[in-house]
Formats: C-alpha cells, sequence, structure tokens
C-alpha cells in the first residue's frame, strides 16, 4: 500500500532524539505499528553510520584509506557474526533482504545444478515472502526449475509431513528448501530445525529468510544447522541498503552479481561502509537487548491482542494464539482479519487517526492485493481482504496501543459500512 | 468539507485537487485502479491506467501535501463497465463505456465508498458545472435544485458523459474545472503550482482496450463468430467475423469485396445480433428524426408532474422555464454524441419505452436501429424539430439540454425515420 504523507518539515526534526529505548533516527508522528515495514534506527548505529559516511574509502583499495574502511567493514563482519551464530567468512553482504533472497535461490539453485543436472525441484513454504517465491517462479520460468509450494496448516506453520513425502519421492531431484524462520505477515516461527532435520539425510541445503526473526527471538545460524539464512540490516535497528546472506563455506553458492569480486566473488560490488558498520552495531544492539525487549514487547502485544478483541468483538486474529502457544509467534506480531472490512478502508481510516497499521501484504501498483500467505493458511478471500498487521519495535509503548484501541471501533464501523457498498460486497451478495 | 479527490494522473484531475485544497477543503487523494493487469509505463495517448500514471497522480499529491491512496476498483469496474461494453457490443448496441463508468464507478462504487468512509464530496477533473439555483415554494420558503450545466470550455464540455450520474450524485460532486475556459488555463494552473504533469498529453482512447484497436479487443473476448453482411433487399454482399464488431454508421472496415451496384458507399445500417447479421445500405437510411430513449432519468425540477416512474419535487413551481404541453412534450435540445453538437428537438417522459410510434415509421423503411431491449422502468420520447441526425446507435447516451442546462439522459434504444423526415 502506498501511503503518502507531507515531507516532514525539517525545522521540527532534529537529526539525533536519544529516546528512552535508544531509538534515534525519529519516529513517524502518531502511533507508529508497523515495525516489521521498517523500525527505527538506533543512536549507536546512526552514530557509526555517520562516523564512516564522513570518511573517504573504498575497503578493496589497498591504501591506508581503504585500509581503514575495510577494517570496519571486517570490525562490522566479525560483530554480525557473532550475533548470529556464525563465523565470519560465512557472512556475504548484501544490500539488503531482497537481494540476500535471490542469491540463495538463484545462487543455490544454479550452484546445485551445475554438479547434477536432474536437481531441478525447488521446495518453499507456501507462506515465504515475494523476494524467495519471485525468484524461485523466475526459475521456473527461465532456467527450467520446478517449484513446489510447500502446503501450511491454518496458522501458518509448515507441514512437515508434506515435506518429508516430497522429500521421499523427489529428493534426487532436488536443488534446495527455503523455509522462512518467521513470517512477515501473521509472525509464525517456522520448524526450521525439524526441515533441517529432514534434509539432512538427503544432503539438501536449506535456506530460511530469517529477517522477521532476528532481534525477536534467538537465531543462531550454526546452531540452526541451516545452510544459508538471510538477514536485513533496517528491520533491526540498522539502515536500509544493507543486509547479508549467511552461507557455510563449502556451500555450491553461484553469484548473481558479477563484477570486481568482494565477498568471496559471489556478491561484487563495492561494500558499502557506512550501511555495514551501522548494521553490524545495530544487530549487536538487537541481539544483546533481545530478551527483556521480547518479553516487553510479547506482554504489550498481548494486551494489544486482548484490548483488539474487547473493541472490535468479530476482528479474527490470525496466526497462532500467543495464549496457548507462546513459542510459536513473534512477540511484536499482531494480525487480524475484520470481518466485511477491506484492508485498505482499514489503513486510511486508522492513519487518518494517527494510528499507521499495513494490510501486511504486498502490493501491487500499491493496491494491497488479498495475501497469499492468508490464503494459503487457508482463510477465504473476502475475509483475506480485511486484513490488518500491528507490529511492535523498541519505540512502541502502551500509548500506541491505547491510541489504536480508541480509534478501533469507529474505524471498523465505518469501514464495514464501506465495504457494504463496494463492489466485493455487493457481489458476494448477489 | 473532507473531500476526496480522484487522481488519474493526468493534469486536470491534478489541477482539481489543488483548488479543493486551495478551497480550505480537507482533501485526500485516491486513484482508481481499474485492471489488474496494469502496464508498467505509459502508452500511445491512455493517460491514466498505467502504473506510471498512480505514480503521477502520487507525486501530485505529494506536492500538494495530501494523504495519497489507491483504491481496487478493477472487480467493479470489469463487472460493470467492460461487461456492458462486451454485452452490449454483443446485442449489436454501441456502448460509451466512458458513461458507464460515471455510473458505475467514479459515482456510485468510488462515491459511495467515499461516503461511507466519512467523506461529504468527491472532487474529479470533469469539465462541467454544478449551479445551485433557490426555487420559490408557494409557503413563501426556498428550496435549493443542483443543476448539472456545460463548462464554458465548449471543446472539453464533459457533461454529456456526467449527466448518466443523475442530481442525487451530484449533489456529492465537485468539479472544480467546472469553471475553465480553456484546456491551456488548467495547464497554466499546473504549471505553476510545479505540478509535473501540466505537460502531459491528454487521453482520448478507451482505457481498457490497449491498443485502441476495439475490434480485435471485442475478438479476444467474444471470440470468432462468421457472418453474413447483406444489403436492404437482403442479398449476401460480404462475410463477418463477428457482427459485435460493427456500429450503425460505420464506413470502414466493412471488408466488402465488391462495390455497390450504385456505386455509392455503404454504411452499416443495423447490426442484428439474433442472425449474426449486419446490414449495410446508403447513407440516408442512416438520418433518424425519432429516438427512444430508456433508463431515464431527469433532473430536479424538469418534470412538471409527479408520475410513477420519476418522482419530481413536491410543487409545481419548481420549472419555472421547461412548459410541457398537454400531451407531455417540452421544447429541448438533445445530444447522442460525447462531442456531437446539440439539435433543437421536443422531448417527453414516458413510462416505457415502445408505447409510442409504432404505426409511424415510414412505410417501407428498416428501422436504422431496431435492437431495442424492450420495456424499461422509463423511457423518453424524442422527435427532433430541425434537421435529422445521422448514425444514432442503440446503446448510446442521449442528453437532453436547454441551454447550457442538462434536463435529463437516457440510453437510446431505437431511432429512426418517420413518415414526415
Amino acid at each position: 500500500m502506498i501511503v503518502t504523507t507531507p515531507p516532514p518539515d525539517p525545522a521540527r526534526t532534529p537529526l539525533t532524539v536519544s529516546g528512552a529505548h535508544g531509538a534515534s533516527r525519529r519516529e513517524p508522528d502518531g502511533a507508529y505499528l508497523d515495525h516489521a515495514a521498517t523500525t527505527p534506527m538506533s543512536a549507536a548505529a546512526l552514530a557509526a553510520y555517520v562516523a564512516e559516511a564522513q570518511r573517504t574509502g573504498n575497503a578493496s583499495s589497498l591504501h591506508s584509506a581503504g585500509r581503514t574502511s575495510r577494517r570496519a567493514v571486517e570490525e562490522a563482519r566479525e560483530t554480525l557474526a557473532k550475533s548470529l551464530g556464525a563465523r565470519p567468512s560465512e557472512i556475504i553482504l548484501t544490500s539488503g533482504g531482497t537481494e540476500a533472497d535471490n542469491l540463495a535461490i538463484k545462487g543455490i539453485f544454479w550452484g546445485r545444478r551445475a554438479q547434477d543436472t536432474h536437481r531441478t525441484r525447488i521446495l518453499v513454504s507456501a507462506v515465504e515472502h515475494h523476494a524467495v517465491l519471485d525468484p524461485a517462479f523466475w526459475l521456473a520460468g527461465h532456467a527450467g526449475a520446478e517449484i513446489v509450494l510447500l502446503p501450511v496448516d491454518g496458522e501458518g506453520r509448515l507441514d512437515l509431513d508434506a515435506l518429508r513425502a516430497e522429500l521421499a519421492a523427489h529428493a534426487d531431484e532436488t536443488a534446495l528448501i527455503s523455509v522462512m524462520w518467521a513470517n512477515n505477515e501473521v509472525g509464525t516461527v517456522q520448524p526450521v530445525r525439524d526441515v533441517v532435520r529432514a534434509a539432512r539425510p538427503y544432503g539438501i541445503p536449506v535456506h530460511t529468510d530469517a529477517v522477521q526473526a532476528v532481534g525477536q527471538i534467538e537465531v543462531d545460524f550454526t546452531e540452526s544447522g541451516v545452510d544459508a539464512m538471510t538477514v536485513s540490516g533496517h528491520k533491526l535497528g540498522g539502515p536500509v541498503g544493507v543486509g547479508a546472506l549467511l552461507a557455510k563455506r563449502d556451500l555450491a553458492l553461484d553469484a548473481v552479481l558479477h563484477g570486481g569480486g568482494q565477498e568471496r566473488g559471489v556478491r561484487s560490488g563495492t561494500l558499502d561502509t557506512a550501511s555495514i558498520a551501522a548494521f553490524g552495531v545495530a544487530a549487536r544492539h538487537a541481539v544483546d537487548c533481545r530478551p527483556q525487549r521480547a518479553a516487553r514487547l510479547a506482554a504489550l502485544r498481548d494486551d494489544l491482542v486482548a484490548r483488539v478483541r474487547a473493541a472490535a468483538p468479530d476482528a479474527v486474529l490470525r496466526g497462532p494464539d500467543p495464549a496457548s502457544d507462546p513459542a510459536g509467534r513473534l512477540p511484536g506480531n499482531a494480525h487480524f482479519t475484520f470481518p466485511g472490512a477491506e484492508g485498505d478502508s482499514l489503513l486510511y481510516l486508522l492513519d487518518s487517526a494517527g494510528v499507521q497499521a499495513s494490510t501486511g501484504s504486498a502490493c501491487q501498483a500499491g493496491v494491497p492485493q488479498p495475501s497469499h500467505v492468508l490464503l494459503a493458511m487457508g482463510v477465504p478471500e473476502a475475509e483475506a481482504r480485511g486484513a490488518l498487521r500491528f507490529t511492535l519495535g523498541a519505540t512502541s509503548t502502551e500509548s500506541d496501543v491505547d491510541r489504536l484501541v480508541a480509534a478501533l471501533p469507529q474505524v471498523v464501523a465505518r469501514a464495514q459500512a464501506a465495504g457494504l457498498v463496494s463492489g466485493r460486497a455487493m457481489g458476494e451478495l448477489a | 468539507m473532507r473531500v476526496l479527490a480522484a487522481m488519474s494522473g493526468g493534469v486536470d484531475s491534478a489541477v482539481a485537487a489543488a483548488l479543493a485544497v486551495e478551497a480550505g477543503h480537507d482533501v485526500v487523494g485516491v486513484h482508481m485502479a481499474l485492471s489488474r493487469n496494469r502496464d508498467q509505463f505509459r502508452t500511445g495517448s491512455r493517460g491514466c491506467c498505467s502504473i506510471e500514471d498512480a505514480g503521477d497522480a502520487r507525486r501530485a499529491a505529494d506536492l500538494l501535501g495530501i494523504p495519497y491512496y489507491v483504491w481496487d476498483l478493477s472487480e467493479r469496474f470489469e463487472d460493470t463497465v467492460v461487461a456492458d461494453f462486451l454485452s452490449e457490443y454483443e446485442a449489436g448496441r454501441t456502448p460509451n463505456p466512458c458513461v458507464r463508468c460515471n455510473e458505475h464507478i467514479k459515482f456510485e462504487a468510488l462515491l459511495d465508498k467515499a461516503t461511507a468512509l466519512g467523506f461529504d464530496a468527491v472532487a474529479t477533473g470533469h469539465y462541467a458545472q454544478i449551479v445551485t439555483r433557490e426555487i420559490p415554494l408557494p409557503d413563501g420558503g426556498a428550496r435549493t435544485v443542483r443543476e448539472l450545466h456545460r463548462s464554458p470550455n465548449d471543446a472539453k464540455d464533459q457533461s454529456y458523459v456526467l449527466a448518466v450520474a443523475g442530481p442525487e450524485r451530484l449533489a456529492r460532486a465537485m468539479f472544480p474545472l467546472g469553471g475553465f475556459a480553456s484546456k491551456d488555463e488548467v495547464r497554466a494552473e499546473a504549471a505553476r503550482r510545479g505540478l509535473s504533469v501540466s505537460a502531459k498529453p491528454d487521453s482520448y482512447d478507451i482505457c481498457f482496450v490497449a491498443d485502441g484497436d476495439t475490434r480485435g479487443f471485442l475478438q479476444s473476448r467474444l471470440g470468432s463468430r462468421p457472418g453474413e453482411v447483406v444489403d436492404v433487399a437482403g442479398e449476401v454482399v460480404g462475410e463477418h467475423d463477428g457482427a459485435y464488431a460493427f456500429t450503425v454508421g460505420q464506413r470502414k472496415g466493412l471488408g466488402l469485396g465488391r462495390p455497390a451496384a450504385d456505386g455509392r458507399a455503404r454504411y452499416v445500417v443495423d447490426v442484428q445480433p439474433a442472425t449474426n447479421t449486419v446490414v449495410v445500405g446508403p447513407a440516408e437510411l442512416l438520418s433518424v428524426d425519432r429516438i427512444a430513449g430508456e433508463k431515464a432519468l431527469w433532473f430536479e425540477g424538469v418534470l412538471p408532474e409527479p408520475t410513477p416512474w420519476a418522482e419530481p419535487v413536491e410543487t409545481a413551481a419548481q420549472a419555472p422555464d421547461v412548459t410541457p404541453d398537454p400531451d407531455g412534450w417540452f421544447d429541448a435540445e438533445v445530444q447522442v454524441r460525447a462531442h456531437g453538437a446539440p439539435v433543437p428537438a421536443r422531448v417527453r417522459s414516458v413510462a416505457r419505452v415502445g408505447d409510442a410510434y409504432g404505426d409511424d415509421v415510414a412505410e417501407g423503411d428498416r428501422p436504422a436501429s431496431s435492437s431495442a431491449t424492450g420495456v424499461a422502468a422509463a423511457g423518453m420520447e424524442i422527435e427532433l424539430t430541425g434537421s435529422p441526425l445521422r448514425g444514432v446507435a442503440a446503446g448510446q447516451s442521449v442528453v437532453v439540454y436547454r441551454g447550457t442546462r442538462v434536463l435529463g439522459q437516457a440510453t437510446v434504444a431505437r431511432a429512426w425515420r418517420s413518415r414526415n423526415a
């Protein structure tokens, strides 16, 4: 969904404000409940960014300016490795989560096919982010790949039996498996370790998109056993435009970007020292603060869920219920469908009331599409259109929830009235 | 007022939104996505429907400092405008999709959703004026009626395609460009505000027919249905791939192998869907002086007396300038094409189409268009009092004017020559 607001008044936008929660980039006005889209940069990350951005130096240059940049990059790489349970040499820095997912899907597919031309099957969960699904389907259209969408249950959790059956029948033709660590829409935590256990006997590499998980739940690359893992800077308090693919050193991985041979020759391009330095600082901060922050966010989220249910009694929580399955869901995620309402009406009305949320699903030309995640969970399309995701982060407070809950009854009533006169509702009645 | 500005990405709607903002309204910009599979970039003269156009609308909203949203009305558009376009051609009629879009999308789907969400009005970049007038009541009070009038910009006037929205819906519409006398003035207003769309070309094509090839679009959606082209004597003179692709008055693209016996140009004079036959004949068969309209609507203060099919306002004092004769006829002008000229006529409201005129068709004449759909809720009868019109196709909109003021609107059910013609 495209939501455009007037540009902020520079006079009212200080460069840095060190808030109580360690965030520095100013959070948007009102109740910002869209931290899964992007979350404010931490003060320390912004300081690291500014310090490096003021320096000149290409990390690939051999002179002293280059060495200074290289040192900042390698320190960040070591910090990232430590925070994510990986070795520094396993970290391939990218321009963000989307590039890392593309590198994983295409790079592993090409690498595996070079070893064995029969390996054309790509197994992905049906609830993957488009940054995983779209490269996979691109390979199906351009490189002879066959995509197997692994089903999920009603809460969005991977059907492991389906995966095992698929592997039992087609392991020899399978190039890779990609199952996200946690879902970006409904927050469902996937059984990644079980996926690894299922794949290991066949030697099939497993990739996981952990963009939403890092900083929310414990993520340890080595311990998880996955072969490749995507992380992103701006989802954990770093800048937009930087991320990484963690890849085991023995993984067959072809390059997507060719050029100067940076990053093991797998990802060419001049390293963005400032963003990488800030990414390292932000990741360490997010991981170090995670236990306390996650507990705080889970409590705030539980409160949000209870109060949304009270304010809008017909709202349906999608994804695992944190009351019965607290570990099954990201602590900062809540997701509802509102029967009879359309997501874009809800979004507009909440925005007007100073509450910024998301429909959670991808947009096409600015138009929210019914979420493929909800459809895969078996939610009917009409109900999927009334989806709203609320995601909490470091700067979230009880007052954000207060503002949402105060606005919600009228917002839902209005959106339901609009839904009654909209084409879809009419069509459904006819 | 809370105003929703419909923003296509073109210069007109951007300036309309700007004027609504400057008038002090609380404005939100909304771009309607009317197709699920939109082109990334603008092609040809289409100026509203690509992702690039949505981006232009967003930039204009940014500049105006107003929130901006995209609303997906593609299903509704397909179910109403596109479906009507196909079924009308299939029935041998000639639809006007812009009229249907105003009827079903802009002033129904968009307007109703806007109203439900708390907006007071929808502002668009149309060239037409809404004039409010006080009508005195017998008790000394007054009643405000809203009239739709032509734009002073004759070349751009869009009252013809707006009339279908009717008075109640237009009461919630706002046309900030209504007073502009030329498009150049609007472009200048856009440039003055730094709106990047100021030099964007006008759009003319049917937005959902990608390359302007209506016949190709119809064929892709309706399939090939070969049939015969006959002359008025019934002699087969050619073949076609689907009668639906022809429209009354059409001369080009008939694909007739040999010239007419008399060597004169031939035109489509009738499309007969039941037999999948296209009838061609000389130009004079296209001349009509009688039109029967269906789905008629009347603006406030026009109809003199209450009728079961059209509720007028409650007093007899409301129609000071429309004075019907005892049979209900009154003098007006009618227009049958978006860019056609109005012609003098006498007009009346009737309960249903086809009650009158049954014996008034000139002997030996084939009706120029005969594919009436039968009974409609409210009809309109029109007798042209000046020169006849050529090529009036069933399905087109007929709009009744008195000077600049729109009195009513109907869809042409049939048009024919009377004995007097």
